[in-house]
C-alpha cells in the first residue's frame, strides 16, 4: 500500500469519527456533481435557515430571509473551476455565489471549498482563509464541502508546520484547521452539532 | 466566586452546595464519562512523554517572557497590529475600552477568554455603555445570569436544560421547551443577529506565537471565527504566560490540549491568525487589530523559584476534571473565577488572599489533578505551599501553631498518646472505638466512628516480635508512622509476622516519630522539618537496604516530599547532605516490598477464596505509582479478588481534611462504601492506616458486616 492510500485512508477514518461525511471523487467535475446532489437533497422544502423555525425574539427573526432558491457558494476557486462549477449549478437551478457573503449572513445552503492540505492523524483539513469570502463561506454556510486532494495529506500536524509558518511570515495571513462539523457540550454535555458553523460536513478525498 | 469570609462561611456554601442534587448528578456522570474519553483521546501515545516535553519548552519560554513579547511586539507590528501591555486587569479593561471608543465601536461581540473572565472586563465595558455579548454558548449562558464560570471549558455545567430554557425564554420573549437540539438552535439564531451587528470582536488566545506574531485559538462551535471575521475591530486580551516561542511549541501543546479537556483529538477549529486580515466592514477594507498583553502577576511569577511552573497551564481544565471534591461541590465552591486545583493557586496570585484563604484549605491531596496536568504541574504540593504562605502572612491558627509545637518534640507527642489511653475508657467503653467523645471533638464526625488508641503501642511491642533471622537476605527498617504505632499496631505486627518467614532482619528504630505529612499540609512548615530532620538521623539509611513502609501516605511523603523539605534550597540541617536523598532512594511500600522483592508465591498462603475487593490509597496509587503488586497480592494470598468501581477515587480521609470538612469527607466515604458494597465482597483491603480509620470507621457506622484489613494482615492470616 502506497504511503498516499495509507495517509487517504487514515484521514477518512479519523474524519468520520468526528462525523464528517467522506466520499472519494476521482476530478473536480464528480465533486460539483457530489455537491449539487447533496444540495438537492437537503431538505427540499427548506426555504429558512437553520433555526429560524424556532420561536425567537424579533431581532433575531428578522435575520430570518425567506430565501427564493438554495445558494452554493465558491468564492475560493480559479477562474476555470468557477466557470465549470457556475454552470453546473446554474444548470441545477441552484444559485451560485463567489462573493457578497456579508449580505446572506442569515446562512447559505452549501459552501464549497478546495483545501490547501489535510493532517490524517485527527481528519483535519487546512484551508488558507485570508479571503473574508471565502472564509464566511465556511463559516455561514449550513453544510461545507472540502475537496481534499490526496496528494496534500499528511499524517501529523508538525508536517503543516512549515505551511502555516510561510505563510505567516508574508504579511497578514488567516488559516483554519477544521475537523468535523460546529459542536457543543455546553448544556448538560449533551453533544449539539451545528452551532455558530455548518451542521454538517463532507470531505471529499480527490484522486490526484 | 468567592465571597464567604471564613472558613465557617464557606463550610455553609459547601453545605449548600453538597445538596443541590442536579448538580451531584451531572458532576458525576462527567467526572465518569470524562475519565474514559481522556483515556481513549490518549490511547497508543507516550502521555508522560509529551508532558515532560511540554514542561520543559513552557519553563524555557517563561524564563525568556520578556525576549518573547519583545520578539512578538516586534513581529505584530509589522504586521499593523497594536500591542499593548496591561499592568493589572484594570488596566487591561481600560486599554480595552479606550479602543473602542476611540475605534467608535458600540456593539461589541465576545468569543471565549478565561483572561477577560479574570479581569472582570465585561462590566467595565458595559458601564461604558457599550453592549457585550458572549459568544461561546456557556459563556453567553452564565452572562445572561450574571454569574461565573464553574468550568474553564464548560462554563454553563452546573445548569439543566430547563434553567437554560427559561434562561432563552425571557431573551426571546417566547416559551422554550428544555429541548437542548432545540435551544442550541435559538442560540445560533440569536447570536448570528449579533455578529451581524458587532463593530469590535473580542478574543482571548491560546497561543501568542512569538516567532510569527500568530494569535491562535481553539475553539468548537465556530463563535471565535465568526467573532475574529465579521467585525471591523478585533481585540485579542492574552494572559503573557500565552507567550509561545514557535509554530512547533503551538502544535505540541495542541496535540495534548483538546485531549485532556474534553477528550478530543483536536477541536473542530484551530484558527491562526497573523495580522489584520481584509474586512469588508472596515473603512479602508482592513481589520483594525489590537493585541492586549494582561501581566497581573505573571511576570513575577515567572521569577519565583517555587510557583513558576504554574505558568505551564495550558488551561485545559482537566484538574478540574478529576478533582473528588470538585466534583461535589462544582465550579462556584472550588475556585474564583479560575476553578480547579490550578484555580485555588492562581486566585491567590491574581485576585488575592483573601480570596483565596478559605479555597486552599478545601484541597484533600489526592494527587489526581497532579496525574492529568499536561504541564506536569505539582498541584497539590503548589496548593499546600500558599495555604502555608497565607498563614504565615496572617497568622497559624492556634490548632495548627499547637500541633506543630507537639509533633516536633517527639517525647510529648508519644506522652500525650499514652495519657490519652489512660484516661480514654470512659470514651471507648472497652471497645475498639471512641464511641462517646464529647461532642466538642465530635462534631460533624457522626459519619465514622473513630478509633480508640491501642493497649500497646507497636514501639512498645517490637522488641518482644522481632525477627530472629540467620544470614537475612534482607536488612530493613521499618517506619511505622504515627497510626500504625499507637491505632493500629496489629498491621505492623502482621508484616513482622511476614518478614520473619521471609527471613528478613527488621530493625525499629525508636527514634522515629510522625512522618510530618499532618503538619506540612497545614503549613506548620518548621515543625515539618524537624520531624523529617529527627526521622532521616533515626533510619540511618546506610544500615538498610530497604526502609520499610506500611503506610502509603508515610511512605509518599517520606519518598517525594523529604528530598524537598530537607533539599539543598531548604533550612534543613546540611550535615544531612546525601544521605537524605539515600534515605529516600530506600523507602518502599509494603505491597512493592512483598511482591517484587521478596517475591512471595501463591504457595506460601493458604487458600480460604474468600471475597475480597480494594481500596487504591491516593499516596499509592498515585503518589508512589504502585498499582499492579496490592492487586496481585490479594490473589497470591489466597483471596478472590472482586474489582470495586473507582477503586482509585479518594475514600475521603485526607488526614486533617477530614476534621476540617466532614461534611465533603463523609460524601466522599458514602460513595466509596457504596462501590464497595455493590461488589458483594466481605473483605475490603488496601495499604493505608489513614484509610483504613476512614472506611473502617464508616462500615462500623453503618452496621456493615465487611471487615477491612491492611494487606499485610491478610496475608498474615493465610502465611501458611
Amino acid at each position: 500500500m502506497s504511503d498516499t492510500t495509507r495517509l487517504a485512508d487514515l484521514m477518512a477514518e479519523k474524519a468520520g469519527l468526528v462525523s464528517a461525511i467522506v466520499a472519494r471523487v476521482k476530478t473536480l467535475d464528480e465533486a460539483y456533481a457530489y455537491t449539487l446532489d447533496v444540495c438537492d437533497k437537503k431538505e427540499a422544502c427548506q426555504l429558512l435557515p437553520s433555526g429560524c423555525e424556532a420561536d425567537l425574539s424579533a431581532e433575531a427573526g428578522a435575520l430570518c430571509e425567506t430565501k427564493l432558491g438554495k445558494i452554493i457558494a465558491a468564492p475560493g476557486l480559479s477562474a476555470d473551476q468557477t466557470r465549470a462549477f457556475g454552470e453546473a449549478c446554474t444548470k441545477a437551478g441552484v444559485e451560485f455565489l463567489t462573493e457578497g457573503m456579508r449580505s446572506h449572513l442569515a446562512g447559505i445552503d452549501i459552501g464549497f471549498t478546495i483545501a490547501e492540505a489535510a493532517i490524517a492523524e485527527t481528519g483535519t483539513f487546512v484551508l488558507d482563509s485570508r479571503s473574508e469570502e471565502l472564509r464566511l463561506a465556511t463559516m455561514i454556510c449550513e453544510v461545507h464541502v472540502c475537496v481534499v486532494p490526496v496528494s496534500t495529506i499528511r499524517e501529523t500536524s508538525f508536517e503543516v508546520e512549515d505551511y502555516l509558518r510561510t505563510l505567516a511570515k508574508d504579511g497578514p495571513s488567516y488559516v483554519a484547521f477544521i475537523t468535523g462539523a460546529s459542536r457543543t457540550a455546553d448544556i448538560e454535555r449533551v453533544l449539539a452539532i451545528g452551532v455558530h458553523g455548518p451542521l454538517e460536513l463532507h470531505i471529499l478525498l480527490l484522486e490526484d | 466566586m468567592q465571597t464567604a469570609r471564613d472558613l465557617k462561611e464557606y463550610r455553609g456554601e459547601l453545605k449548600s452546595a453538597l445538596d443541590n442534587e442536579f448538580l451531584r448528578t451531572a458532576m458525576d456522570n462527567f467526572a465518569v464519562a470524562y475519565r474514559a474519553s481522556r483515556a481513549k483521546a490518549f490511547a497508543g501515545m507516550d502521555v508522560d512523554g509529551l508532558v515532560r516535553e511540554i514542561a520543559l519548552a513552557k519553563d524555557q519560554a517563561m524564563a525568556r517572557m520578556d525576549e518573547l513579547l519583545a520578539e512578538f511586539t516586534k513581529n505584530a507590528e509589522a504586521l499593523g497590529i497594536t500591542v499593548h501591555m496591561a499592568a493589572t486587569g484594570q488596566e487591561a479593561n481600560e486599554i480595552i475600552g479606550r479602543i473602542a471608543q476611540n475605534a467608535n465601536c458600540k456593539r461589541i461581540v465576545k468569543s471565549k477568554s478565561m483572561t477577560a473572565e479574570e479581569t472582570l472586563l465585561n462590566h467595565h465595558l458595559e458601564d461604558l455603555g457599550l453592549t457585550v455579548t458572549e459568544t461561546d454558548l456557556g459563556e453567553w449562558i452564565i452572562q445572561l445570569r450574571h454569574e461565573g464560570p464553574t468550568h474553564m471549558v464548560m462554563p454553563a455545567i452546573h445548569l439543566s436544560r430547563y434553567q437554560v430554557a427559561d434562561l432563552f425564554s425571557d431573551v426571546t420573549g417566547v416559551k422554550q421547551e428544555g429541548d437542548i437540539q432545540k435551544l442550541v438552535k435559538v442560540a445560533r439564531r440569536e447570536l448570528r443577529a449579533k455578529y451581524a451587528q458587532a463593530d469590535m470582536g473580542i478574543s482571548g488566545g491560546n497561543f501568542a506565537i512569538a516567532e510569527t506574531g500568530t494569535i491562535a485559538i481553539c475553539t468548537n462551535e465556530g463563535n471565535g471565527r465568526l467573532v475574529t471575521t465579521l467585525p471591523r475591530v478585533h481585540v485579542a486580551l492574552v494572559g503573557l504566560d500565552k507567550l509561545t516561542p514557535t509554530i512547533t511549541d503551538a502544535l505540541r501543546v495542541l496535540k495534548a490540549l483538546p485531549r485532556n479537556a474534553t477528550g478530543q483529538a483536536i477541536t473542530s477549529y484551530v484558527s491562526w491568525m497573523t495580522g489584520p486580515n481584509e474586512c469588508k466592514a472596515a473603512p479602508n477594507g482592513k481589520k483594525e487589530m489590537h493585541v492586549v498583553f494582561l501581566d497581573n502577576g505573571r511576570s513575577k511569577l515567572a521569577k519565583d523559584p517555587v510557583f513558576s511552573q504554574v505558568l505551564r497551564c495550558v488551561r485545559c481544565g482537566a484538574c478540574a476534571n478529576v478533582c473528588p471534591v470538585y466534583r461535589l461541590v462544582g465550579g462556584h465552591q472550588y475556585g474564583h473565577i479560575y476553578i480547579g486545583a490550578i484555580g485555588l493557586i492562581l486566585t491567590y496570585f491574581y485576585h488575592g488572599r483573601e480570596k483565596a484563604k478559605n479555597l486552599v484549605q478545601n484541597c484533600i491531596n489526592c494527587g489526581a489533578c497532579k496525574a492529568v496536568c499536561v504541564g506536569g504541574i505539582d498541584l497539590p504540593r503548589l496548593i499546600k505551599e500558599v495555604h502555608a504562605r497565607i498563614q504565615d502572612e496572617e497568622g497559624h491558627p492556634l490548632q495548627s501553631s499547637l500541633l506543630g509545637m507537639v509533633l516536633k518534640n517527639r517525647r510529648m507527642f508519644h506522652t500525650l498518646l499514652r495519657s490519652a489511653r489512660a484516661v480514654q475508657k470512659p470514651v471507648t467503653g472497652g471497645t475498639p472505638y471512641l464511641r462517646h467523645l464529647p461532642m466538642l471533638f465530635a462534631r460533624g464526625q457522626e459519619f465514622r466512628a473513630l478509633p480508640a488508641i491501642a493497649e500497646k503501642a507497636f514501639r512498645d511491642q517490637f522488641e518482644d516480635i522481632r525477627p530472629k533471622t540467620v544470614n537475612p537476605k534482607y536488612r530493613v527498617a521499618l517506619f511505622s508512622g504515627c497510626v500504625q504505632d499507637f491505632v493500629y499496631p496489629e498491621q505492623a505486627v502482621a508484616a513482622v509476622k511476614i518478614l520473619a518467614k521471609y527471613n528478613v532482619a527488621v530493625d525499629y528504630p525508636q527514634d522515629q516519630s510522625c512522618c510530618g505529612l499532618p503538619v506540612q499540609m497545614m503549613g506548620e512548615r518548621e515543625s515539618s522539618r524537624s520531624v523529617a530532620e529527627q526521622n532521616v538521623a533515626a533510619l540511618d539509611p546506610a544500615k538498610y537496604d530497604y526502609i520499610l513502609i506500611l503506610c502509603a501516605s508515610c511512605a509518599s511523603h517520606l519518598k517525594h516530599g523529604y528530598p524537598d523539605i530537607l533539599g539543598p534550597d531548604s533550612k534543613a540541617d546540611p550535615k544531612l547532605g546525601a544521605k537524605v536523598q539515600q534515605f529516600a532512594d530506600k523507602v518502599i511500600d509494603f505491597s512493592s516490598f512483598v511482591r517484587d522483592v521478596l517475591k512471595v508465591e501463591a504457595s506460601g498462603f493458604r487458600v480460604d477464596g474468600r471475597k475480597a475487593t480494594y481500596h487504591a490509597p491516593c499516596h499509592l496509587c498515585r503518589g508512589l505509582g504502585v498499582t499492579e503488586a496490592p492487586r496481585a497480592l490479594i490473589g497470591l494470598g489466597g483471596l478472590e479478588y472482586l474489582p470495586a468501581e473507582e477503586e482509585d477515587v479518594c475514600c475521603g480521609f485526607g488526614g486533617t481534611y477530614s476534621m476540617k470538612f466532614p461534611e465533603v469527607s463523609s460524601e466522599l466515604l458514602k460513595k466509596k462504601l457504596a462501590n464497595v458494597e455493590k461488589t458483594g465482597a466481605e473483605l475490603l483491603l488496601t495499604d493505608c492506616p489513614g484509610c483504613i480509620m476512614q472506611l473502617r470507621g464508616g462500615l462500623e457506622a453503618k452496621g456493615s458486616a465487611i471487615e477491612v484489613r491492611h494487606l499485610a494482615e491478610a496475608l498474615a492470616e493465610r502465611l501458611k
